[in-house]
């Protein structure tokens, strides 16, 4: 299946054909990745808000695959902050480049960008909107680690009203047939809206604030920091943040399956303790490692190459 | 049927023009506002809390020599989707039509989410409809949902 020229700017926008076609194109980057592939090719790199890790592992990707980088970091040196529009930036930037990985902190800037431009524009992050190459790292390390994306159990921990790398790996899922076990206090729980959407999607989940109750039955677990900026009250986030605390002894108290791996988008603050690290089921710095491979598959894939 | 007739007569007939009729009751001065009846070129006639046998009190507004644009059309379908729409020639019903939602509205109603790209860049809103009863929106740029009284027009 071919995704070259393809914009991809929500998880919404993918079949599961092609979430597939994305995980093997990621599986053989891993592998053995092709280091002229994207030769002569040009990514424009325009990260209007912090990242590090995104923005890097974009960088690394476009790179090992014997592309190269154009990039600008944050607005100051630019035209916007001489006011100009966002769509006439990327209107003009899209004349210079094969491609264009965007980072803005409004919300739908990237779908904005794939309307006005014909190159293939790559969301890496609007606001808390989207952050779809982070959904497909987060699906090709689940898919590398257990070999499949159906008939798991896979936890959600920590955030779930805000965090949208749960939500979008929540929607992906959809695609799948695995069980999904939401724990959060209740007012950090999965949305309504979303949770309506994957009852009309025939997705198996429930929610619950115990995560001793799920923990002995996951094959994921997912956590998510609690983020000390959605909260107006000092107190409030102080009492939450500390609310799960997932440590070896948890663990071993719980009797998880040995085959259970814990991923985490990072950066962590108290709801993984460091003990975690040195035992099997620490996956969260391969998850982090993987944006590379899962990153240079989507360059390969939307720019043609493969 | 007599009734009927006599709650016609509660708001003049119209030789030329279009008819809004069967607006909820609570609507009728939304959809008057959304078609800026006080500032058209033409007589606009507005009966409010009208008895009806099918959805107990109803609104009927009357526009005098004008058609309405499909534009006007989707402001009334988001604020009374269960009007009818008649265009009258000659005192005469020409044709009638229940006023439908279209699947996509274009640069009428405003995201609520301040993030949203539609709120900070020069650009035609676009909503995809996603439920009809109630009215549900999804915006196509920040896919925030939209319903009943959250929806901004």
């Amino acid at each position: 299946m071919s995704l070259s020229g393809r914009d991809i700017i929500s998880v919404r926008d993918f079949s599961r054909s092609e979430i597939e076609t994305v995980m093997e194109a990621a599986g053989r980057m891993l592998a053995d990745a092709p280091h002229d592939l994207l030769s002569g090719r040009l990514m424009a790199s325009l990260f209007f808000e912090p990242s590090t890790r995104t923005r890097l592992s974009f960088e690394t990707a476009m790179h090992r695959l014997g592309g190269r980088v154009v990039s600008v970091s944050g607005s100051e040196g630019t035209s916007l902050l001489k006011g100009e529009s966002l769509s006439d930036t990327i209107s003009v930037v899209a004349g210079y480049c094969d491609c264009i990985v965007l980072r803005h902190p409004v919300e739908g800037a990237s779908r904005l960008a794939a309307d006005l431009v014909g190159i293939p524009i790559i969301n890496a992050g609007d606001g808390a909107h989207e952050h779809p190459t982070q959904t497909f790292l987060d699906l090709f390390t689940i898919f590398n680690a257990c070999r499949t994306l159906d008939g798991l159990q896979i936890g959600f921990l920590g955030d779930l009203k805000y965090g949208r790398t749960v939500h979008s790996l929540a929607h992906a899922m959809m695609s799948f047939k695995s069980r999904l076990r939401f724990v959060a206090p209740p007012s950090l729980q999965l949305p309504d809206d979303l949770a309506g959407e994957l009852q009309e999607g025939g997705v198996e989940f429930d929610r619950t604030t115990s995560v001793e109750e799920v923990l002995p039955e996951l094959d994921i677990l997912y956590c998510t920091r609690i983020q000390k900026e959605r909260f107006g009250d000092e107190a409030e986030y102080t009492r939450m943040k500390g609310i799960y605390h997932i440590d070896a002894k948890l663990l071993q108290r719980t009797r998880v399956k040995p085959s259970l791996r814990i991923m985490h988008p990072l950066p962590r603050v108290d709801e993984l303790n460091p003990d975690v690290d040195q035992t099997e089921h620490a996956l969260y710095i391969q998850q982090a490692h993987n944006g590379v491979p899962t990153r240079m598959a989507l360059l390969g894939l939307v720019l043609g190459g493969i | 049927m007599a009734a009927e007739k006599m709650r016609k007569r509660e708001v003049s007939a119209i030789k030329d023009g279009t008819v809004i009729d069967h607006i909820d009751g609570k609507a009728t001065f939304k959809v008057a506002a959304l078609l800026k009846a006080d500032s058209r070129e033409h007589t606009v006639l507005v009966g409010a809390n009208l008895s009806s046998r099918k959805i107990g009190r109803k609104g009927i507004i009357k526009i005098e020599n004008t058609e309405l644009t499909p534009d006007e059309v989707n402001r009334i379908a988001l604020a009374a989707p269960d009007a009818t729409l008649s265009i009258i020639k000659d005192y005469a019903v020409v044709m009638k039509r229940r006023i439908e939602l279209p699947d996509v509205i274009e640069g009428i109603v405003k995201c609520f989410n301040p993030s949203c790209v539609s709120n900070h860049e020069k650009i035609q809103t676009r909503f995809i409809v996603v439920g009809r009863d109630p009215i549900r929106l999804r915006c196509y740029h920040c896919d925030r949902y939209e319903t009943g009284d959250e929806i901004i027009l």
